[in-house]
């Protein structure tokens, strides 16, 4: 450590809740971080789907219904909405990540986050396609 | 100061992260077209019990439902930090509780079916 | 040459009379292709020399006119005047204690940076007679982007975690392990992962990448750090479940 210059710095606190409303980046950051409580809902929603399941028809049509609530349908538009804005989040940090080198040259960021887009394409439509 | 034991939550969390990004909004939009009346397959009794009856079936669900939830709960445990919760310890048990939970649940569901 | 006068906000704190900052506003004479730190030398030139803030190359290569520029982590002499309005307010780096004025208390990231043995620890001691250590460009490759970094702190400056958790080792100092950590010659790992591989090492990060964004040098911190989570992490399944395995 050096020698102090002065007996008294000035230490800026920093709001410990609302510290995220002061620059933009950290505004997107925190949508980010709260699409866990969607996902972590929606997941619950699975695995109550699944006991129902486990039940017998009349308890997995019971939970059919319950989802064709406007309830239900609120919250799985906001879990569509959240989980898409995951996902691309998520995608487009991969080659931060996990950079691919080949050789003397690292592959394109951009290639590697369109080869999830991609893939994330065919996975959704075969679910789609399983689903309807 | 002693290594961090995050790197089993985090591993968790990554590959979760994954699992998540690319199948839950795909199953959110079924679901979302169910609860709009539509008549889809993944919420049709005869064939999500005939898949869930497979092993392979029962494999896949475990492992979207289980990585979904340790994902979710361990960046949940960050964002309540964000926050500006300092309880971390408390705010740890209780979200890997709750996943700990949703992984059991699911195993019980599976095997009944 | 078109000149614009721009109202320049600085931040304004004297430890020997101040209890708290303030800013005091100055007129500034610009000339368009002026940066903000010709800004504030014209200030202490013409205006007021009591106004005190760090500045050496005026070329973004020695790291040390890092303040908050609009509220955003900049180097002053990166900081193009046409590129803002009329109104240009300047205050210390964020997360930093303010020692006067622009100047900014940083023996936190100087013990930090430390911590981490920024040097090569050679795998073994060869002798001179044995000749050099040799590397291939695609070995060179691997850590070259760590390299360009000027310890300017704008990461810390930009890193939520660190304003919030103060011990977090931060965006710069876990970078700078993970350059010496990617480099063939080098062996230190394990000495590193001591202090990089804790609580308050990596695993405060929770990639907000922010750092990444306002890096002059485009380091891109957010994505080693991401990086050496990976590793920690197999450091750690190897460690628990094959003790048996030698690193």
């Amino acid at each position: 450590m050096g020698e102090e210059m002065s007996s008294k710095p000035y230490v800026r606190e920093i709001p410990k809740t609302t510290w995220f409303l002061r620059q933009a980046r950290y505004k997107r950051y925190m949508a980010r971080e709260v699409t866990c409580i969607f996902i972590f809902a929606y997941t619950f929603l699975l695995i109550c789907g699944l006991g129902a399941l486990a039940s017998g028809p009349e308890a997995f049509s019971g939970f059919v219904e319950s989802l064709r609530s406007p309830l239900g349908v609120l919250f799985n538009l906001a879990v569509l909405i959240m989980t898409a804005y995951h996902s691309v989040s998520w995608f487009v940090v991969t080659p931060q990540a996990m950079p691919i080198q080949r050789g003397e040259e690292f592959v394109p960021g951009n290639i590697i986050v369109n080869a999830h887009y991609g893939a994330w394409a065919v996975v959704s439509l075969i679910i789609l396609i399983w689903g309807m | 100061m002693a290594k961090s034991n995050k790197p089993i939550f985090w591993s968790l969390f990554a590959a979760g992260g994954t699992v998540t990004a690319f199948v839950t909004p795909a199953l959110a939009l079924v679901t979302l077209l169910a609860a709009f009346g539509a008549n889809m397959d993944m919420f049709n009794y005869d064939s999500i019990h005939a898949f869930a009856g497979w092993w392979l079936g029962k494999l896949i669900i475990f492992g979207i439902i289980s990585l979904s939830l340790w994902h979710a709960a361990h960046r949940l445990r960050v964002t309540v930090h964000d926050f500006g919760v300092r309880a971390d310890t408390v705010v740890a048990y209780t979200v890997y509780g709750l996943a700990g939970l949703g992984t059991l649940l699911t195993i019980v569901y599976l095997l009944r079916i | 040459m078109s000149e614009r006068q721009i109202q320049l906000e600085v931040l304004r704190y004297n430890p020997e009379t101040d209890s708290e900052p303030r800013f005091q506003t100055y007129s500034v004479p610009c000339l368009n292709e002026w940066v903000v730190l010709d800004a504030l030398n014209y200030v202490k030139e013409n205006l007021d020399t009591t106004v005190s803030y760090r500045w050496s190359c005026h070329m973004a290569v020695c790291g040390s006119c890092g303040m908050m520029i609009n509220g955003e982590p900049k180097l002053a002499c990166k900081a193009f005047i046409h590129e803002y309005g009329d109104q240009i307010r300047v205050e210390p780096m964020a997360h930093f204690p303010v020692e006067r004025d622009l100047v900014t208390v940083v023996d936190d990231f100087i013990a930090k940076f430390a911590s981490i043995k920024p040097y090569l620890i050679p795998k073994e001691e060869k002798p001179v007679s044995a000749g050099e250590y040799k590397q291939t460009p695609a070995e060179l490759l691997k850590f070259k982007q760590y390299t360009l970094c000027i310890n300017c702190m704008l990461c810390y400056a930009a890193c939520p975690q660190y304003g919030l958790v103060p011990q977090f080792l931060g965006p710069a100092a876990i970078s700078m392990a993970h350059r010496y950590n990617q480099d063939s010659r080098d062996g230190g790992r394990d000495q590193r992962q001591e202090v990089v591989a804790t609580n308050e090492g990596v695993w405060e990060c929770s990639f907000v990448g922010a750092c990444s964004e306002v890096c002059p040098k485009h380091v891109d911190p957010a994505g080693a750090l991401q990086q050496v989570k990976v590793a920690s992490t197999i450091d750690w399944y190897k460690e628990h479940l094959m003790p048996w395995v030698k690193k």
